[in-house]
């Protein structure tokens, strides 16, 4: 199972490519003229973004460094305790939505401390894969549409989330007893 | 709203630093962070580019009508405003299928298209349409078939059975995506 599961993600990039590029030769598309012309758009996408990308990562950058992350964690504490979220878990979800990669770097610390297969260990592999960066996504994502006002997607995106967290939670609690 | 908790953030971030004493730190971070943001951009860069160019072709061919065709009545009963055949919808199919398949790397680009086509749809308004938000909640319930990284992750640090965690981890990403839906598409009646 496990092999299979990972031969076939390892396939997935090298086919799209192969599917692709076969079929646009099928259809006597000047394959690479194309390529290039897609990829310019893809640069300037990028370029646009940059200055919204800049003012983020330095943002959570200090966010993180100032210990205000820290703080802003143990508040949360009581709400996390009061569903039933083991409190090493916290700092997961709360940093989660802010950074992926130091959320990662929580979770690999977590499983070193408490084992993957431990109640917090389930609880967190579960969690990690139903909540997302919302901070990131949403800044780089409306910066390419030049959206100020965003309306109800914050709500929206904070509802799923928490919605995502409290399942995890009670799935993990199920799962272990 | 990111406006102040852009600047919420950098605020919080220097009292916090003069209370714990990591003023110091503080500033190198600042630097640090900006050379972060480069490196990662560059990376992005060659990705979506990359990404970008592929999908040239898969337009050019016809691929990508193809394929989006089979999206197209959860495409027509989300955006209703979507015009059919729109590259919005293309690129929102596009985002969805990558992320359904775990595929981070790939599920941007599109996302970011996707915004720039609704952005046309809107005529470029600085408040976003209803398109928008809804792709945005939707999108950020992370849909997931597989989670692959964190079975990776699971059976690096010895776990017994790292993929035990595919079917709840399943039950959890679904049940959050139908709670994104249901909010968005109640708050896109009642939201003004």
């Amino acid at each position: 199972m496990m092999k299979l599961v990972t031969m076939m993600s390892d396939l997935m990039i090298p086919l799209i490519f192969v599917g692709i590029i076969t079929y646009g030769l099928l259809q006597r598309v000047n394959v690479l003229e194309s390529f290039f012309k897609g990829a310019l758009k893809g640069v300037k996408v990028v370029f646009d973004i940059f200055p919204t990308f800049l003012s983020l990562v330095v943002a959570v950058g200090v966010f993180q460094a100032s210990g205000a992350l820290q703080v802003l964690t143990g508040l949360l504490q009581p709400v996390g305790e009061a569903i039933h979220m083991p409190s090493p878990l916290i700092p997961i979800a709360m940093t989660k939505f802010i950074s992926s990669s130091a959320s990662t770097g929580l979770v690999l610390q977590l499983f070193k401390d408490y084992g993957p297969d431990s109640l917090e260990g389930i609880m967190t592999s579960i969690m990690i894969g139903s909540t997302e960066t919302i901070l990131y996504t949403m800044s780089v994502y409306f910066s390419a549409a030049k959206v100020e006002k965003t309306r109800y997607t914050l709500p929206g995106a904070i509802i799923s989330n928490l919605a995502g967290i409290g399942a995890s939670v009670m799935i993990a609690h199920w799962m272990m007893n | 709203m990111l406006n102040k908790i852009w600047a919420g953030m950098i605020l919080l971030a220097v009292i916090t630093a003069a209370f714990t004493g990591n003023m110091s730190a503080l500033g190198t971070q600042f630097i640090s962070s900006s050379e972060e943001a480069v490196s990662i951009i560059l990376t992005l860069l060659g990705v979506v580019a990359l990404w970008t160019g592929l999908m040239e072709i898969a337009e050019d061919s016809g691929l990508m009508k193809k394929l989006t065709r089979g999206m197209r009545p959860v495409l027509r009963w989300l955006f209703p405003d979507i015009p059919d055949g729109h590259p919005a919808g293309q690129h929102i199919s596009a985002n969805f299928v990558a992320n359904l398949f775990g595929l981070g790397w790939a599920a941007t680009p599109p996302g970011l298209l996707a915004m720039e086509s609704l952005s046309d749809l809107n005529r470029h308004s600085k408040t976003a349409s209803n398109a928008m938000c809804t792709f945005m909640v939707v999108n950020m319930s992370s849909l997931q078939l597989i989670p692959i990284n964190m079975i990776a992750y699971r059976s690096q640090y010895g776990s017994a059975n790292p993929s035990m965690i595919v079917a709840p981890a399943l039950i959890a990403t679904i049940f959050s995506t139908v709670v994104a839906v249901i909010a968005a598409k109640l708050m896109e009646k009642y939201w003004p």
